[in-house]
């Protein structure tokens, strides 16, 4: 079971939006972002629904899918719309008083706007992990901050640490279900008493867990220089990124996207 | 191609003056050898494969490795580019999420082009007969498979040597096979010269020469009949000798006309069968 895990939910299907570079996408992503919070009207929010729309459509990630990411993040949009409707004080009479709850109008339009913004912002973000792979996005990551080097940031080895601790996920998930169960065979219980008790019981395998990655951290580092690992300088690479006319495309529509968002 | 000359190494926490890790080693491993070296835990093999990379420089004495000095700094990234190393741990080598980019490793390290990386990782793939695998994660991959990947990942840095320090030490019988079955292939067909670390007996049969350690120092040396003949020998070390050879020895020892140096089932077969 923990092996089929998948980092980030990459959904791996061949789609114009799939094939598009990498540092585009997140470029694009971001861009999405910040017009989330330019636009305020309801004719402005059916624009941002078209053009995400579209994108999913193209993606070819069956909505489903994706709505099914909107989950975990569920009880945030509910407690989010609720204290917009309750919190906000409107200028009108109010629609609705019971005690000391008043709901006024422009509440209820403040939250359901919220909570639609949330939504999109969610959505716009799982699309770029969902159509990115991993190794993608780091390629992406390390292409976009590597202008940032001269002011000291260590662009490539951020990208090497994300994709060592991509390799190294499932390894570890493996390892603390082994540690696990020998614990068990030896009569551990992880599953009963209060909260504390529960934790408590986390201590031995925490333990053993981080002594066994130490020491895969100081193998992995030796194995590393025997391969001639010396940093990012010189170092080339088996795949290189190349913007396509897919981009320029893309670039096009978001263009346009985004002047839409400005003049509405 | 290995060269040692009066090598002794301590490690840096060794608080014991006199107690050295490897004692006066001198060996000298020609172009295209295969050379097993056997001994038990502590023996000092594990310590020796690393000195030959340059991860750890000899207290004393020298190592060339195709006649370039160990102790030389400036050499060091061209020594680890010639004799390529493969680990015990499958799993704590392998760099990237994907097969093919963790053989591209190396090469990216050296700064080479990417068409010329993209060749050398199709042909280390094919070599170990893991292409069908470039694009799965390691993670989906059983021991032997992840250190095949691995192989190819030294191999794809065209080394003139690899160091394998008990690479099967940590597999499964099946696994134990295939890793096996690759060096073989690399050593016969790919001209490339072999030191393999090992505890397994059974891995020593087919080596040129059988060099055996124990603590620290080379105690025997030789074809891979001259050592397992030496049961009593190897026994008072606490080595095991391959079974074919073991029965042959207390045969002989009882008085039957059985060649000591018996080392494959057939060659005792064979042997058996001439006997009156």
């Amino acid at each position: 079971m923990l092996r089929d895990i998948t980092i980030g939910q990459y959904y791996s299907v061949q789609s114009k939006i799939h094939q598009m570079d990498p540092r585009f996408k997140i470029i694009a992503s971001m861009l999405y972002l910040i017009s989330l919070f330019l636009v305020n009207q309801i004719i402005a929010y059916t624009a941002v629904l078209i053009f995400i729309g579209s994108v999913i459509k193209l993606s070819k990630v069956p909505i489903n899918y994706i709505l099914k990411g909107l989950k975990p993040v569920f009880m945030l949009i509910i407690f989010a719309f609720l204290i917009n409707v309750f919190l906000t004080s409107g200028t009108g009479d109010p629609i609705f008083k019971f005690g000391f709850v008043t709901i006024y109008l422009e509440g209820v339009e403040r939250a359901f706007f919220m909570a639609i913004r949330l939504v999109l912002l969610i959505i716009g973000t799982s699309l770029l992990t969902l159509t990115t792979s991993p190794i993608e996005l780091t390629d992406g990551i390390e292409y976009l901050l590597s202008p940032f080097k001269k002011i000291g940031l260590p662009a490539h080895e951020l990208a090497m640490m994300m994709t060592i601790a991509l390799r190294f996920i499932p390894t570890l998930l493996e390892e603390t279900d082994k540690i696990m169960k020998a614990q068990m065979a030896r009569g551990a219980d992880f599953e009963s008493g209060n909260l504390m008790n529960r934790a408590k019981a986390l201590i031995p395998l925490l333990v053993p867990l981080f002594i066994s990655a130490f020491r895969r951290a100081d193998e992995l580092a030796m194995a590393m220089e025997a391969r001639c690992y010396r940093g990012g300088e010189g170092r080339t690479r088996l795949n290189v990124l190349r913007y396509s006319s897919l981009d320029l495309y893309g670039l096009f529509v978001m263009v346009l996207y985004l002047a839409v968002c400005i003049i509405l | 191609m290995i060269k040692t000359e009066g090598l002794f190494f301590k490690y840096d926490d060794e608080k014991d003056e006199n107690k050295y890790a490897l004692k006066n080693i001198n060996l000298n491993i020609v172009d295209g050898e295969f050379v097993v070296i056997i001994g038990h835990n502590g023996s000092g093999k594990s310590t020796l494969s690393k000195l030959f990379n340059g991860i750890y420089y000899p207290t004393d004495g020298k190592i060339y490795i195709d006649g370039l000095d160990t102790s030389d700094e400036s050499q060091i990234w061209e020594i680890r580019k010639r004799a390529g190393m493969v680990f015990q741990n499958p799993d704590n080598q392998l760099v990237a999420t994907i097969v093919e980019e963790d053989v591209a490793f190396g090469p990216e390290n050296l700064g080479l082009p990417s068409e010329e990386i993209r060749a050398r990782v199709d042909e280390a793939l094919e070599s170990v007969k893991m292409s069908a695998f470039k694009r799965k994660p390691p993670h989906h991959l059983s021991g032997g498979q992840k250190q095949r990947v691995a192989i190819a990942g030294i191999l794809a840095m065209k080394p003139r040597c690899i160091i394998f320090d008990e690479p099967t030490a940590m597999l499964d019988p099946s696994g134990r096979k295939e890793v096996m079955q690759t060096i073989a292939h690399l050593n016969k067909d790919e001209k490339m010269t072999i030191v393999h670390i090992t505890h397994f007996m059974d891995e020593a049969v087919e080596a040129d020469r059988i060099l055996v350690m124990d603590e620290g120092e080379i105690v025997l040396e030789g074809k891979p009949k001259e050592v397992f003949s030496q049961v009593e020998k190897l026994k008072e070390i606490g080595l095991d000798v391959p079974q074919v050879t073991l029965l042959s020895f207390e045969l002989n020892q009882m008085g039957y006309a059985v060649n000591k140096e018996n080392l494959t089932v057939d060659e005792l077969v064979e042997n058996l069968c001439q006997l009156k």
